[in-house]
């Protein structure tokens, strides 16, 4: 049985603290858009972020398909860095939309909190692109401002973008530049709005108060983060 | 003025009046095709608005949304163990796959590590998963080309492995069994051997299949040079798993980029290819799929580790801030979960990237100048699951 706890705490081996095979995809790619990277980011054993310029991201991808190898294009979307003005997660219990008085946290204007590689602007585009002769993978990202959400198709690059953008452009109402067809892809063509923006509310969860509340109840024998104490671990 | 000599001049002449001949002799009204929204070939409701000259395709055009969910949205409202009860139903016939990768997200962002015994519980859920599903795949091709058995041979066999699932999670189809850190409960007694004899089931089938679809004629007939991908189209297109393997890629997740947690790199096999792209090779390689699944079930069954099955995880999730993206080798090909967390009890965002979703977004490219009957062949043999569309 000791075995067995030894295997079971033993954290994660540590991967290598420097990862030359990304690293040097990252200079690679610096060597080649030189002004067009704007930030870089690289988890040892893990993965790759780049960030590039607007101006740069086609020019991005025609690098890594015709000079790098990532022919395989896996995915295109947007994420909207704004923090939800519906109080409505698991942390903040008071939802704001339904109680305006209450502002005790007004996370609207809270400074934006964005992932690996950065981000100065609310929405950023994602996308990913694998090689898969050396099985190497790379998410790039790029910023685009709030007045101006609009960014050139990757298309004639990657053919496959064309019903990621579509969705991107109805999802986060992000135009693309030389698509030949941003026709609504899920929603019906009369809907308004755009759903996967933060501040788009969700019904449901502005009509029913949230289910999973009650988990955050402490239960018996439990500290205030929910780990149990040493006689409660047994199960 | 140019003179021009009367031979030319004439030579002009006749070849302009030969051109309005063919074209008077070959213009038909065009007709507008509607596939759909509730045609077998496309499981689910992909309507597909093909316009056709003669019985030729001039354009196709998917049309999907019917079944979209939202459930991007919605998983950022949940907690991250409540995510995976969404996102079952992503590809509903192999569900337990569907939630391997969004786990194993979570992991990496927690840097917990289920127990060995765990890692080998879910790889063997996960295969049979795969098993599962391209079984219905195979038997279902059969239907869409005309041949009425080999759905019910599938049927009938892929229920052998679809008790052997319930019998461990308790649904056929939505499990609901893997958990941040390990999985819900351990396996239950006699479960070994009967798994082991269900596979044997499944190797029976492939043999039965081979011999009764893939070496008809008429199915030859229907799939052979027919939706031919060439290898660096279907790349740029993002298709992956058997449809591109099937074009001669050598790529599987599970081989070349295996994500930590997952053991297949603790056993015996193979990844198939077949060089020709089209509709028969797709669904050749989806039968050396089963086969291989089989054997890799088969194979772990017996070395599975004894130990707990659960790491030490708090009650109450939270997953550290950051993103990862964890990709696997789904029955369907590659889905991946891009989780981006900032610390707190749910996902900020979720971003799914299923399989069929790139699969189905070459067919208006795939479709072009096909005729009428081998849209089914090359919906079939795409084999998608709209829910993995739409999601």
């Amino acid at each position: 049985m000791s075995d067995e706890t030894a295997v079971e705490e033993t954290p994660i081996e540590d991967v290598a603290e420097v990862d030359e095979a990304r690293e040097a995809l990252v200079a690679t790619m610096t060597e080649k858009l030189s002004d067009g990277i704007v930030e870089t980011f690289v988890k040892p054993g893990d993965d790759v972020w780049i960030r590039v310029s607007r101006d740069a991201w086609v020019e991005t991808a025609n690098v890594l398909k015709s000079e790098m190898g990532f022919g395989f294009f896996n995915f295109l979307s947007a994420i909207d860095w704004k923090p939800s003005p519906f109080g409505r997660d698991m942390d903040s219990q008071v939802d704001l939309a339904m109680n305006p008085a209450d502002e005790t946290t007004d996370v609207g204007d809270a400074p934006l909190e964005t992932g690996y590689a950065g981000g100065d602007t609310r929405f950023q585009l994602f996308a990913r692109v694998n090689d898969v002769t050396t099985a190497r993978a790379v998410t790039i990202k790029c910023d685009l401002p709030d007045d101006d959400l609009t960014a050139p198709t990757w298309i004639p690059v990657y053919p496959g973008a064309n019903w990621h953008e579509r969705e991107a452009a109805e999802m986060f109402g992000i135009e693309f530049t030389g698509h030949p067809n941003l026709r609504k892809l899920y929603l019906p063509g009369e809907f308004e709005g755009y759903p996967m923006r933060k501040d788009f509310a969700l019904l449901a969860r502005r009509i029913k108060p949230w289910p999973g509340i009650v988990d955050v109840e402490q239960m018996p024998g439990e500290d205030e983060d929910g780990d149990a104490s040493e006689e409660g671990s047994g199960a | 003025m140019t003179s021009i000599s009367e031979t030319e001049q004439l030579r002009y002449i006749s070849q302009q009046a030969a051109d309005a001949r063919v074209n008077v002799e070959i213009e038909t009204e065009g007709m507008t095709l509607n596939l759909g929204p509730q045609h077998p070939a496309t499981h689910g409701t992909l309507r597909i608005i093909a316009k056709l000259d003669g019985e030729q395709v001039v354009a196709a055009e998917p049309v999907m949304g019917y079944m979209h969910r939202g459930y991007e949205k919605l998983a950022e409202v949940r907690t991250y163990p409540q995510v995976t009860t969404l996102i079952n139903r992503i590809d509903w016939t192999g569900s337990f796959a569907n939630e391997t990768p969004f786990i194993l997200a979570a992991e990496k962002l927690m840097e917990i590590e289920a127990p060995p015994r765990a890692q080998y519980i879910r790889t063997i859920l996960h295969e049979m998963s795969r098993v599962a599903n391209v079984m219905l795949g195979i038997g279902d091709m059969g239907v869409q080309v005309g041949a009425t058995t080999p759905v019910f041979y599938a049927f009938r066999d892929r229920e052998y492995v679809l008790n052997q699932i319930e019998a461990v999670t308790g649904g056929r189809f939505h499990p609901n069994f893997d958990r941040i850190g390990g999985l819900k409960d351990d396996l239950p007694a006699g479960w070994i051997q009967n798994t082991k004899n269900a596979m044997g089931k499944v190797e029976e089938f492939c043999d039965q299949i081979e011999d009764l679809m893939y070496g008809n004629e008429i199915f030859q007939a229907r799939t052979r040079g027919i939706g031919i991908i060439p290898k660096d189209v279907g790349l740029a297109y993002g298709l992956s798993g058997v449809n591109i393997r099937a074009s001669g890629v050598d790529w599987d997740v599970r081989r070349d980029a295996l994500p930590r947690g997952l053991v297949y790199d603790q056993v015996d096999w193979k990844v198939w290819t077949h060089p020709d792209g089209d509709c028969y090779s797709r669904m050749w390689v989806r039968l050396q799929e089963v086969r291989e699944g089989a054997k890799i079930v088969t194979q772990l069954l017996s070395q599975i580790p004894s130990g707990p099955i659960m790491a030490k995880v708090p009650r109450i999730i939270k997953v550290p801030a950051g993103e990862a993206f964890v990709e696997t080798e789904n029955p369907l090909g590659v889905m991946g979960y891009y989780v981006i967390s900032k610390g707190d009890l749910n996902p900020y965002r979720v971003k799914i990237r299923s399989a069929s979703f790139n699969n189905v977004s070459i067919t208006p490219w795939l479709l072009k100048g096909v005729f009428v009957p081998d849209i089914i062949s090359i919906l079939g043999s795409l084999y998608f699951i709209l829910g993995d569309i739409d999601r």
